[in-house]
């Protein structure tokens, strides 16, 4: 646990740097609880890529938290920065997985370049590290290697693979691998998907035929079909149009936030909290597969700070 | 979510009517909406401030305070501001001096999308008569070398691998990529989170040795404020002189692309658009910032209608509406290419003032497809002439087509009004219509 903890911290670095130090500081320089503070606190919010609403909204309700509390000194506010960001996120928890009937069947979803492929293969390792069955489906035939990439990830992992040629049908190879799971008892099967930008519409029509050719597949043989939208931290406002257009095509049950280490915002994460009820299940904070973690609201937050 | 600049800035303004003048105080409220439009826009607020102030100071002058449109006049010194800041550095792509071959090299973040827009850059200068090979010096991603591979056979050109050390890939490719007589060397680079200080020294190390014409940014549209940090650390740590933004197709506003040039300084080469190799646009910044400020993309919409226009028929079309020939033929043919332009609800997006009020709601194509049923319900008889439609006829068009008697009545006045708006246009002047205004 203090490792996972360790390593959620050394990956938020470059957020923290951000949302915690730079609030710290000015918060430290016991400054009057005024207009100017809250604006500076909305500024800093936006900084990080929570967007202009969210920022806005949370800075009032720290605000009136303050005032609820009586709190006069601005060494005190950042408690209530932290107490209301949790209860951001807390509300829009995901719902424990049902498990009762295997396989799970996971489909990921987004836009180019997220990091798709890599998070099948790090959640894979997860699974087979629990010692659970994986099998992957190299459902993105349009990419370039994009298969290759993920037999790579397979053979790492010891996962086993279904795959189809370059340029073949996406659902069909959805289809294949939840019969494969079937035949051979597989608990986990996770598809891989082509990156697709949520503005066209017929690659987005795509994603419903895969998302039906699963279930049929699923069928009467048991099983259970969700979906991740794989989304990149670096990303902008654009994320919730992204998170919007997805949800239309394809029920979006949940979320996984790559490449935290690498940017200085993680803001997103309570934009897309707030405005979509579209919970965070995964946050990528590092290279290994060990990064990938499962998001704990509190533990986030905390981690943003210290 | 994202409504556009101008009904913000119309919005603010709105509020003043009758009170005269416009203070100074008016001018701050309104630059107040455009820090907001901008912001989410993706603009980075650093950026945005610094942007502002310029613009404050000019609208303080007479021009906008003395105008009767104070809005649009804030937002034509806002828009040419941009313009400027995004193509006062614009310039075509640099070539080594023959026999020298031309070297680019590409960098970026992982998944920005660099090998793909190697591929668009080797596929554009195949095309303009050059000999580009590739290089795939990106040794970190599984199968990056792979979708090189792949990209260089779709496109026809060589790829140089290796294995071991990038920067000795890099040299013995550029080596024997010369040897082959290469013109073009496209160098493809590992992508990596800018804090990785490891990769960024493997890159900068990569440059000496190689000492490419370009180094090239590829930067995502869809960044955040983060745009500004990851741009400014390449061009600190490695040394950037141009930037290809990728992922254009989308419908992020790209405020990144105004981050990364106010940032680094550096010109915006071209742009991504689509995933397929023939996705690579030179830039034009009037474009750009009509996007930012959610202005819709009248060019764009131009080119697009262009694209699909076939000459003849609109030269035929021409001489009909002049002898107000029109019938359903030429009323189906309309359909048709307006089908062609691609999903309506996007070709509506471009429209200046159209794309917000139709933001959210479900442009029914059905309805289109309904109509066209009808009109290929009618004998070719009735679709030349329509005024013999009665009373059995339209009964006949319906049931055959699987619709009511009233869509039918519904299309054949639809069709009366569009036939009698077109007689108006063909006799100059369109009555009774607004004059067409410009946003600003």
């Amino acid at each position: 646990m203090r490792e996972f903890f360790g390593r959620l911290k050394r990956g938020l670095t470059k957020t923290k740097q951000r949302f915690g130090t730079e609030l710290q500081e000015t918060l430290n320089q016991g400054v009057p609880l005024d207009d100017e503070l809250f604006e500076e606190i909305e500024t800093i919010l936006i900084s990080a890529d929570c967007g202009v609403e969210v920022a806005e909204e949370l800075s009032v309700k720290v605000r009136e938290r303050c005032e609820r509390e009586g709190v006069s000194k601005s060494t005190d506010v950042l408690e209530r920065i932290k107490a209301e960001m949790v209860e951001f996120l807390v509300a829009n928890r995901a719902a424990p997985v049902d498990n009762t009937t295997p396989p799970d069947v996971v489909l990921f979803v987004g836009v180019n370049g997220v990091g798709k492929t890599t998070s099948i293969g790090k959640i894979g390792s997860h699974y087979h590290e629990a010692g659970e069955t994986v099998v992957f489906a190299a459902a993105d035939t349009f990419r370039a290697a994009a298969g290759e990439q993920l037999e790579i990830w397979a053979e790492r992992v010891g996962a086993r693979i279904v795959r189809s040629t370059h340029g073949g049908d996406p659902a069909a190879v959805a289809f294949d691998a939840v019969k494969a799971a079937h035949s051979r008892g597989t608990q986990h099967v996770l598809i891989d998907t082509a990156g697709r930008l949520q503005s066209k519409s017929n690659l987005m029509a795509e994603l419903s035929k895969i998302g039906r050719s699963v279930n049929k597949a699923i069928g009467d043989h048991g099983g259970h079909l969700r979906c991740l939208l794989v989304m990149d931290a670096t990303t902008g406002q654009n994320g919730l149009l992204q998170a919007m257009e997805f949800t239309k095509a394809i029920n979006v049950n949940g979320i996984v936030l790559t490449k935290l280490d690498g940017t200085a915002k993680g803001g997103i994460v309570l934009a897309i909290a707030h405005q979509l009820q579209i919970p965070v299940e995964w946050i990528g904070v590092g290279e290994t597969a060990a990064d990938l973690q499962s998001f704990e609201p509190a533990e986030f937050v905390q981690a943003l700070f210290e | 979510m994202f409504s556009n600049l101008s009904d913000r800035l119309d919005g603010v303004f709105k509020t003043l009517r009758g009170h005269g003048k416009i203070t100074e105080a008016n001018v701050k409220d309104a630059l107040k909406q455009v820090r907001r439009a901008l912001l989410e826009a993706d603009v980075n607020y650093k950026v945005v401030k610094s942007f502002l102030e310029d613009v404050q100071t000019e609208s303080m002058g007479d021009k906008v305070l003395q105008s009767v449109t104070p809005g649009q006049q804030m937002i034509k010194i806002i828009y040419d501001k941009m313009v400027d800041l995004l193509g006062g550095q614009h310039r075509p792509v640099r070539f080594a001096k023959s026999p020298q071959p031309t070297i680019w090299m590409v960098v970026g973040l992982q998944g920005s999308g660099k090998t793909t827009t190697c591929g668009k850059l080797a596929l554009h200068f195949k095309k303009a008569g050059r000999n580009p090979h590739m290089i795939a010096a990106d040794l970190q991603r599984p199968a990056a070398i792979e979708q090189l591979k792949t990209l260089g056979q779709q496109v026809g050109v060589d790829v140089h691998t290796g294995t071991g050390n990038p920067v000795d890939v890099a040299i013995n490719g550029v080596k024997t990529a010369t040897d082959a007589g290469a013109d073009l060397i496209i160098l493809d680079t590992a992508g990596r989170l800018h804090i990785d200080d490891q990769l960024m020294g493997e890159v900068s190390s990569v440059k000496e040795k190689v000492e490419p014409t370009e180094t090239i940014f590829v930067a995502d549209a869809l960044t955040g404020q983060d745009a500004v940090t990851s741009a400014s650390s390449f061009a600190e740590r490695v040394g950037i002189d141009g930037v290809i933004f990728t992922k254009i197709d989308g419908d992020a506003r790209g405020g990144a692309a105004l981050s990364v040039v106010k940032a680094t300084g550096v010109p915006i080469l071209f742009v991504g658009t689509g995933e397929k190799l023939d996705g690579l646009e030179p830039f034009h910044p009037d474009r750009m910032v009509s996007r930012i400020l959610g202005m819709g993309d009248v060019v764009s919409l131009v080119e697009k209608a262009q694209e699909n226009f076939d000459e003849e028929n609109a030269a035929a079309l021409e001489d009909k509406l002049r002898k107000a020939q029109f019938d359903f033929e030429d009323f189906y043919e309309q359909l048709q290419q307006l089908k062609k332009m691609g999903p309506l609800e996007s070709v509506l997006g471009m429209i200046p003032g159209v794309g917000k009020q139709l933001k959210g709601m479900q442009v029914d194509e059905r309805a289109q497809g309904r109509m066209e049923a009808m009109i290929l319900s009618m004998t070719p008889y009735e679709r030349r002439h329509p005024e013999v439609l009665n009373g059995s006829r339209r009964m006949r068009i319906a049931k055959g087509s699987g619709n009511t008697i009233q869509d039918v009545n519904r299309l054949l006045k639809q069709f009366q009004m569009m036939k009698k708006m077109i007689k108006q246009m063909s006799k100059g002047g369109m009555k009774g219509m607004p004059k067409m205004q410009f946003p600003f």
